[in-house]
């Protein structure tokens, strides 16, 4: 009990540290998919004008990795993580769907046209319903499904250089040693 | 400048009058029956907006917050209950969307942790008070009998403070 006098300080020490932690390293913003792996829900879309064939749960069960990327010509942070999907789709390791969220088509059209199209297939959601039985909250999210059409990940804002090396590539290497 | 606090005071009174919390009601598409559009309301106010977070659906107006409300009064309308909306809803966006979270295995420490740490404050308190108890009644043991040097000595010092010629 020498140094029962500590015992304010220690407390006080421990819940900086929790809280240190916990401004520094948690984001508020990323709430865990509940969905992660769940089998993705059916849906079936169509495409943004002009932008190739309609989308549907059927097209993320074809037995190879897809990812499924929530995109709107109004969303700004969709431009940040463009230029990484132009770059995976040049790459050509994987197909990439866009869902195309509560948009206007010919602005999504449009956008597709100035931007580049990343997306191999495209779906309209224009109600939002499709996002909704996602969970999705924000654009940009992104859905790494597997070849069962399970979503093995979800990475929500734009995709980052490290999401990208830790969370996509990997998988896709990990999958394509496999088959 | 009396002039100006007077105004400003006035004015933020003012503000406190006039922007009362009146429950935002949004102009969405309500239902017919009024008994089923409280019923939504009222499960909406325990719905969480994920765009922002500490507010309910019923007080945002952000646009999922709009199509959450529009999907809990599809679902009242079709007589679904409060628990299989509640379930729609957490098997999307998880128990985070509740504001209220629900007492099972995962949220045990968030619910349980409240009433540990008073008990535990209790415990020491209890600690802290019996031994500062223990304290004085030891103290009061020690200072009763006095050993016959010290009776020697205060009879003594008592003695000594007696002023000589006064009457003994």
């Amino acid at each position: 009990m020498r140094f029962g006098f500590l015992a304010p300080i220690g407390v006080f020490l421990l819940i900086a540290a929790v809280m240190f932690y916990a401004l520094f390293y948690l984001n508020p913003k990323e709430i865990p998919s509940e969905l992660v792996n769940k089998t993705a829900p059916e849906f079936s879309l169509e495409p943004v004008p002009g932008y190739g064939e309609p989308l549907s749960s059927e097209h993320v069960k074809q037995g190879k990795m897809t990812l499924l990327n929530v995109f709107a010509s109004w969303c700004v942070a969709c431009l940040a993580e463009h230029p990484t999907l132009m770059d995976l789709k040049k790459q050509g390791k994987v197909e990439i769907f866009g869902l195309n969220y509560k948009d206007k088509p010919d602005a999504a059209a449009k956008w597709l046209g100035r931007h580049g199209n990343p997306y191999t297939r495209t779906g309209m959601d224009q109600k939002g319903r499709v996002g909704i039985d996602f969970g999705v909250y924000g654009v940009p999210e992104t859905f790494i499904m597997g070849p069962d059409g399970t979503i093995l990940d979800k990475i929500i804002g734009p995709i980052t250089e490290k999401d990208l090396e830790t969370r996509i590539l990997p998988r896709i290497a990990e999958f394509n040693a496999g088959s | 400048m009396r002039l100006v606090s007077a105004n400003l005071l006035g004015m933020l009174l003012a503000a406190l009058f006039f922007v009362s919390p009146v429950g935002a009601v949004f102009n969405d598409e309500r239902l017919k029956d009024p008994a089923q559009e409280e019923k939504a309301r009222e499960i909406s106010d325990n719905i969480r907006c994920l765009v922002c977070q500490n507010q309910s659906i019923m007080d945002s107006n952000a646009d999922l917050a709009k199509d959450l409300r529009s999907i809990v009064r599809e679902q009242v309308a079709a007589g679904k209950s409060e628990a299989e909306i509640h379930e729609f809803l957490v098997s999307r966006y998880g128990d985070w969307v509740l504001l209220n979270p629900p007492f099972k295995a995962r949220t045990f420490i968030l619910w349980v942790s409240p009433a540990f740490v008073f008990l535990l404050g209790g415990y020491f308190m209890f600690l802290f008070l019996r031994r500062k108890n223990d304290k004085s009644a030891e103290a009061d043991r020690k200072s009763a009998p006095l050993t016959e040097e010290e009776q020697v000595e205060l009879n003594k010092l008592l003695s000594e403070g007696e002023r000589p010629g006064e009457p003994k």
